[in-house]
């Protein structure tokens, strides 16, 4: 119990003390998580679009390829993406191993079929006739995207939400690709995992409650832009 | 004669492979509303998403101004607007969704303002103007639609059945609402229903559909009482559709044996010619067996029994025997009065006129080659 309370007052004393290191790695914890969670939105709204609106042929062999994706484990995603990665893989060249950018590539690889499986449910729950309708209002492709994406909007910010959940909870993919290296690749999860390790386990709960009010943070915003009554 | 609006030529429909349209010409022109009457599944909707460039059909072109279509199909898509049965407005207020298409079209705001307010006020929604979308009746969200549409001042608009859902009371007064605001318009209008007598109401011109194929184009008048063939008298609600053939012509009448009774009609046939002889429920008169046919201009009177007798509303609808079935509309009072039951023996008068024939294709008269 007291460690609990120990690793709380812990965490407000790195907030507020303003601890450049723990700053630093928080902050890249939510660009990371961030910008992984806008690449699976512009992918997964594009394939969602299309298997929702289109109907190809085999959407719901799509769908259950997808629907497994989201149970997709981060160490599988990992591996795959350091092999790629690696200096002699078909991405080596691109010397990306152990940079955020690495680990920016395996959570998008993790959020995207999180975001593609939900956003097909979202668009599918509007009405089969409205793209027809928007398109006859005038709307060239892109309006007619935006126009239908804001109509789904509460399910697809849910999309949104448990894309970026899966991209910030996850650890082994970003251990594995980043290296976990002090002031470059160090994330509050691998952080974290790297405190236990080393016994400073008031540190590491120092780190989950930031990585938890991260967290809740971030949902609050979404949760309010969701919920937000439309204005105009 | 001006190029037509909007049109379509060999325009062919396939699902599955299966074609579920297929319309060689169809035209509309400015300031014309052309109503295409079918029933459920003949293709109507179908039709409206080609006009509307909403489908691309596997044959055919549609043309606009009497040219094929160039390029990008959006410039043409934003010079008309499409109202579809449900009224499919967006979630926001009710002056924003009236308003949506002028934004897509980038209208400055206070000109989108201005044009909105007036057409909300023309479909008596102006009250509404702050509500959300979502709380409206189905009245006031069509009636929001059908804004939503003339808003955009279209070249073109198309109505695929926007009344189908609506109660009577509220139809009834959209259509004369509508029926106003295109009367003063030059839009081409292209308005598709399952009902006879919005088209009959609304339409300049009549096309009727079945099976995917324009049967019968013209104006109303002609095209209810001189339906081209079997399938679209027996669609417009012509009851008897009875065979017959033509003995000779008098005094220009063609005289018409249907079963051995003599039926005399005011319509064009060839003598020894096999006919199909159509008549609408109201135009039969029924009246007292015994009753002497008192100054009439009914040509056609016959002896008939009653088979059976169904009310419908207001009126009752009578089955008879002629020597052939026959059908009549007659009011509730006149039933009583006459006291009608099965088994009644009657006469049944109409007028030469009120007689239509259709030319039987029969090939075995034709000459072989």
């Amino acid at each position: 119990m007291e460690l609990i309370w120990d690793g709380i007052r812990e965490a407000f004393r790195l907030i507020f003390t303003g601890d450049a290191e723990v700053y630093e790695i928080t902050l890249l914890s939510l660009t990371v998580s961030g910008a992984a969670t806008a690449i699976a939105l512009v992918i997964g709204l594009s394939i969602a679009s299309v298997l929702a609106f289109r109907a190809p042929p085999g959407r719901t062999l799509a769908l259950s390829f997808l629907n497994s994706g989201m149970a997709l484990p981060p160490v599988v995603v990992g591996l795959v993406v350091a092999v790629m990665l690696w200096r002699t893989g078909p991405l080596g060249q691109l010397h990306l191993l152990y940079t955020p950018a690495a680990i920016v590539a395996a959570q998008a690889v993790i959020a995207t079929p999180v975001v593609t499986a939900l956003s097909v449910v979202a668009l599918q729950t509007l009405h089969p006739k409205l793209r027809l309708q928007v398109l006859a209002l005038g709307a060239s492709r892109w309006q007619a995207a935006w126009l239908l994406f804001r109509e789904a909007r509460l399910p697809l910010i849910a999309a949104a939400m448990a894309g970026f959940g899966a991209a910030i909870s996850e650890v082994g993919a970003s251990i594995m690709v980043g290296g976990n290296i002090k002031g470059s690749t160090r994330t509050l999860t691998t952080a974290t995992v790297l405190e236990v390790s080393r016994g400073n386990l008031e540190s590491a709960m120092a780190l989950a409650f930031i990585l938890l009010a991260l967290v809740y943070a971030v949902m609050l915003v979404l949760t309010i832009t969701q919920q937000r009554r439309r204005a105009s | 004669m001006t190029l037509p609006k909007l049109g379509v030529r060999s325009v062919l429909v396939e699902r599955g492979g299966r074609p579920i349209l297929a319309v060689e010409e169809l035209d509309v022109q400015a300031g014309e509303v052309l109503a295409v009457v079918g029933p459920n599944g003949a293709g109507k909707s179908t039709l409206i998403h080609v006009l509307a460039l909403l489908e691309r059909p596997s044959g055919g072109e549609v043309l606009f101004d009497g040219r094929p279509l160039r390029g990008s199909l959006l410039p043409y898509r934003r010079r008309m607007a499409v109202v579809f049965q449900e009224p499919l407005l967006l979630d926001a207020t009710v002056e924003s969704n009236v308003g949506s298409g002028l934004v897509l079209r980038g209208v400055p705001r206070d000109e989108r303002e201005r044009r909105v307010r007036h057409w909300l006020k023309r479909f008596g929604i102006e009250d509404l103007s702050g509500r959300s979308a979502r709380t409206l009746s189905g009245g006031e969200a069509q009636r929001a639609s059908l804004a939503r549409a003339l808003v955009l001042e279209p070249e073109v608009l198309l109505l695929d059945e926007p009344f189908a859902a609506l109660d009577e009371p509220t139809r009834r007064a959209l259509i004369d609402d509508l029926d106003r605001v295109l009367g003063e318009t030059d839009t081409a209008a292209v308005f598709v229903t399952h009902d006879r007598s919005e088209a009959l109401r609304l339409g300049d011109r009549v096309a009727v559909i079945i099976g995917g194929r324009i049967r019968q184009v013209g104006p109303p008048t002609q095209v209810f009482s001189a339906p081209a063939d079997e399938e679209v008298a027996a669609f417009l609600g012509v009851e008897t559709i009875v065979p017959g053939y033509v003995r000779s012509i008098e005094g220009g009448l063609a005289v018409i044996d249907v079963s051995g009774r003599r039926v005399e009609a005011a319509a064009a046939a060839e003598v020894d010619g096999e006919v199909l002889v159509c008549l609408r429920p109201e135009d039969v008169v029924v009246s007292p067996a015994e009753d002497h046919p008192g100054p009439t201009s009914a040509r056609n009177r016959l002896p008939a029994v009653v088979r059976r007798v169904v009310n419908i509303g207001p009126l009752a609808r009578v089955d008879l025997d002629a020597g052939f079935p026959l059908v009549a509309l007659i009011t509730k009072q006149s039933l009583e009065e006459l006291s009608l039951d099965a088994g009644s023996r009657v006469a049944a008068s109409f007028k030469a006129t009120a007689v239509h024939l259709i030319a039987r294709h029969s090939r075995l008269h034709e000459p072989s080659a």
